[in-house]
């Protein structure tokens, strides 16, 4: 680890906090109905889509209406994602002649992008038409964020109203989210990318005649666009088969940092949201000091890890200076390797800038990690802010038991309905993950698409469920995922990780919405400052990641060990 | 969940159109219109020919040439139509054995003493356009005596194409192959 590196770190947060505040309050007006500075354009637009939909913007839904509204647009952005990508043989826009996507895969890519998963079986630039990748993927890289942005929404109006019967109209919400936030911004990123390289055309590609001799094809395609509202929706899906790892999706260091900011900022504002909604700043505040206190802590650990280098090629005659260098790039080295992976899994980005399943073991341990705390660090746009909250409430309810007072939460009365449905939401990302984890550990027909013997084999299995129940998209990626065992079991846990949460959640906020909002007496425990951070840090290590350990102290862990003994598989 | 149907289904279908057509044309149009070069992939041309992209790494073999980093992609190395990184855990026996080759290779091409960490590994997208100014100073010695150019001149255009960390601190010192490469052609001429 070095000074300059942790400047490289340091300069990316900096620029985060910078717009948390304002891109937060945009978002705030954004999701209250309010005019913003783009209403002249966007409000016609969005009354005629209303009207043609059959949506009265004014008329707000309970829970289980927003609930179901929320299930029909993912079910019919399925079966559209779907639909191209096993016709895309037959739809326009295909230069390189791709033939239709095999129904495992298809039913695997298009579960993957609607629940904001971006899992890849498949690699970009040898697969996909320029049709799919925008018709279909971006489409949904756009959808499925607002869907997310939406129901963080319907929760936070949950804490922020009293005794009231609904939360929100989903339809509004989701088009507002989209039309609002995140095609502006995906528009202002996609032109600074293509000005920083990424190539934005239509055609295939081109062949170079190498100085040596040989012919190169350079696959090309619209990759600004897509890589603009990947990284804003923290959807993570690339273009190309290596994802930001290619020169073409991330050029330099400057790409670098607008990869990262892109998918950061939108997730940190939206807390900033929260707090403004609900009318205590202090409280968002509070909760992204937690996130960052922990982000930074995972930065820390995989720098570490990775600038130490892999002993076993120290002792052939490698120089450990440069540290682990077997899958990233030379421009980016190990500070922004480091940071992008952490944020990547802190979020549920899942894009990279290097391969992970090439980490040493401790280095590894740590996205996989991030990834099985829920991702709330500070999450995908919106899953990651209700994931936190549902978190916050274990966090009361906890110090209520200590204490032996009502846990309250911003005024309201957290019981045990709340907590049931908290529990049920938290305790399926383990269920999904160690479940089918121990069932492909054990299956000669899983066992077989491992690419690394020894505890990385399992090290890899452990991380496809993990990144698919926790719609992260990142991979260990010695695992050969296209098989219709992976495609079938990763798109069930994409499933679980998205549904069995979101709704729970709903319910949360449908009970939380009916409650009287009381304000904090002396007796109220405190909810923001530094008490309340090392709580929640406490509640999230404990409840969120301790059921994983012992399936991480026989992978990355043991891997590590291994590592620094010379033990190869 | 009946009545839900029409607003999925004229939502879906109207950002189909708005996030999936217009959004990305809109950028075609407007990227290819500012900023051609980079919107095409930043191909170098050597005459009418074009030679590679500036950012996309391409295999050079012979001594003649300063070599890149090893690279991961199939069938052969650094397919730009197929990007791949190893994906090989730090325990892997086939990395060792492979890194073992690589070190044999650079011996046998004259690199002595510790070897530059990126000269034996694969990058993450196995199209890595760029090597370490310590790799790039390796192989010095080796292009000088295959060209007949004095080592000390070489050092010169190798300090040259160093691309230094911005502001003093951003991103990592690099060497771009390619456009090395293309340097060294130049002179002959």
């Amino acid at each position: 680890m070095t000074l300059i590196g942790w400047l490289q770190i340091g300069l990316l947060f900096l620029a985060v906090l910078a717009v948390v505040k304002p891109l937060g309050l945009y978002m705030a007006s954004v999701f209250s109905g309010e005019r913003t500075w783009l209403s002249p354009i966007l409000a016609p637009v969005e009354r005629g889509l209303y009207a043609v939909a059959g949506v009265d913007p004014k008329k707000e839904q309970g829970w289980l209406g927003y609930t179901f509204a929320m299930l029909a647009f993912s079910v019919a952005g399925f079966i559209a994602l779907y639909a191209i990508l096993r016709l895309q043989a037959y739809l326009p826009l295909n230069p390189q002649g791709f033939g239709n996507v095999a129904p495992d895969l298809a039913f695997n890519t298009a579960v993957s992008f609607v629940t904001n998963t971006n899992w890849q079986n498949y690699g970009g630039e040898t697969t996909m038409s320029h049709f799919s990748q925008m018709a279909g993927l971006t489409v949904q890289n756009f959808l499925s964020a607002a869907t997310g942005m939406a129901l963080a929404m319907a929760l936070t109006r949950a804490f922020a109203r009293s005794q009231a019967a609904t939360i929100g109209n989903f339809w509004v919400d989701m088009t507002r989210a989209t039309l609002y936030v995140l095609l502006p911004l995906a528009f202002i990123v996609a032109l600074a990318f293509v000005a920083m390289g990424l190539p934005q055309t239509l055609s295939a590609g081109v062949t170079a005649q190498t100085l040596d001799g040989a012919q190169q094809v350079i696959a090309l395609g619209p990759v600004a666009s897509q890589e603009a509202i990947k990284q804003l929706g923290t959807n993570g899906g690339g273009f190309f088969n290596v994802n930001a790892a290619h020169p073409f999706e991330n050029p330099s260091a400057f790409s670098n940092y607008l990869n990262i900011f892109a998918m950061l900022s939108v997730s940190a504002a939206l807390v900033f949201t929260f707090g403004q909604m609900v009318g205590n700043r202090r409280q968002g505040w509070t909760l992204l000091a937690t996130m960052a206190t922990l982000l930074v802590a995972g930065v820390a650990v995989v720098y570490w890890a990775e600038a130490g280098g892999n002993p076993i090629l120290t002792a052939l005659g490698i120089d450990g200076a440069q540290g682990n260098m077997e899958g990233k790039e030379v421009r980016f080295g190990q500070a922004m390797t480091a940071l992008y992976a952490a944020v990547t899994t802190g979020l549920s980005d899942g894009g990279v800038n290097g391969m992970h399943g090439s980490f040493t073991g401790l280095g590894g341990l740590v996205p996989m990690f991030l990834i099985q705390l829920g991702e709330v660090l500070p999450g995908g746009v919106g899953s990651g802010l209700y994931g936190m909250l549902v978190f916050a409430l274990l966090s009361v309810f906890v110090a209520g038991l200590m204490v032996g007072r009502t846990p309250e939460f911003l005024g309201k009365k957290i019981e045990s309905r709340e907590m049931k449905y908290a529990m049920l939401a938290v305790l399926i990302l383990p269920l999904a993950i160690l479940g089918f984890t121990a069932i492909s550990a054990v299956l000669p027909v899983a066992v077989a698409s491992v690419g690394t013997a020894g505890p990385h084999g399992l090290s890899e299995i452990l991380y496809a469920f993990s990144s698919a129940a926790g719609n992260n998209g990142s991979a260990f990626g010695g695992l050969s995922g296209n098989t219709p065992w992976y495609n079938t079991t990763l798109g069930i846990a994409m499933l679980l990780g998205r549904f069995a949460y979101a709704v729970p959640v709903m319910a949360i906020a449908g009970s939380l919405a009916k409650k009287v909002r009381s304000p904090a007496s002396s007796g109220t425990f405190p909810t923001d400052g530094p008490l309340f951070v090392g709580l929640l840090i406490a509640i999230i290590l404990i409840l969120g990641g301790l059921q994983f350990f012992p399936a991480l102290a026989l992978g990355p862990i043991v891997e590590h060990f291994a590592m620094l003994a010379g033990q190869t598989y | 969940m009946l009545n839900q149907l029409r607003p999925a289904l004229v939502t879906i279908t109207f950002f189909t159109l708005v996030t999936g057509l217009c959004f990305p044309l809109a950028v075609t149009g407007l990227g290819q219109a500012l900023f051609p070069a980079q919107a095409d992939g930043s191909l170098v041309r050597r005459g009418e020919t074009v030679v590679g992209s500036a950012l996309i790494g391409q295999n050079f073999a012979s001594d003649r040439y300063f070599w890149p980093r090893p690279s991961a992609t199939g069938p052969e190395a650094y397919n730009a139509s197929a990007s791949s990184g190893s994906n090989l855990g730090t325990t892997s026996v086939k990395l060792r054995d492979r890194v073992t080759g690589e070190v044999q290779r650079l011996r046998e091409a004259g690199v002595a003493g510790a070897i530059p960490a990126d000269a034996a590994t694969t990058s993450g997208s196995g199209l890595d356009p760029h090597i370490s100014p310590e790799f790039a100073a390796a192989q010095v010695d080796r292009v000088a005596r295959t060209r007949g150019l004095e080592p000390e001149a070489l050092r010169a255009i190798v300090l040259d194409h160093i691309d230094n960390r911005a502001l003093g601190f951003i991103g990592e010192p690099r060497v771009n192959v390619l456009e090395l490469n293309l340097a060294l052609d130049a002179l002959k001429s």
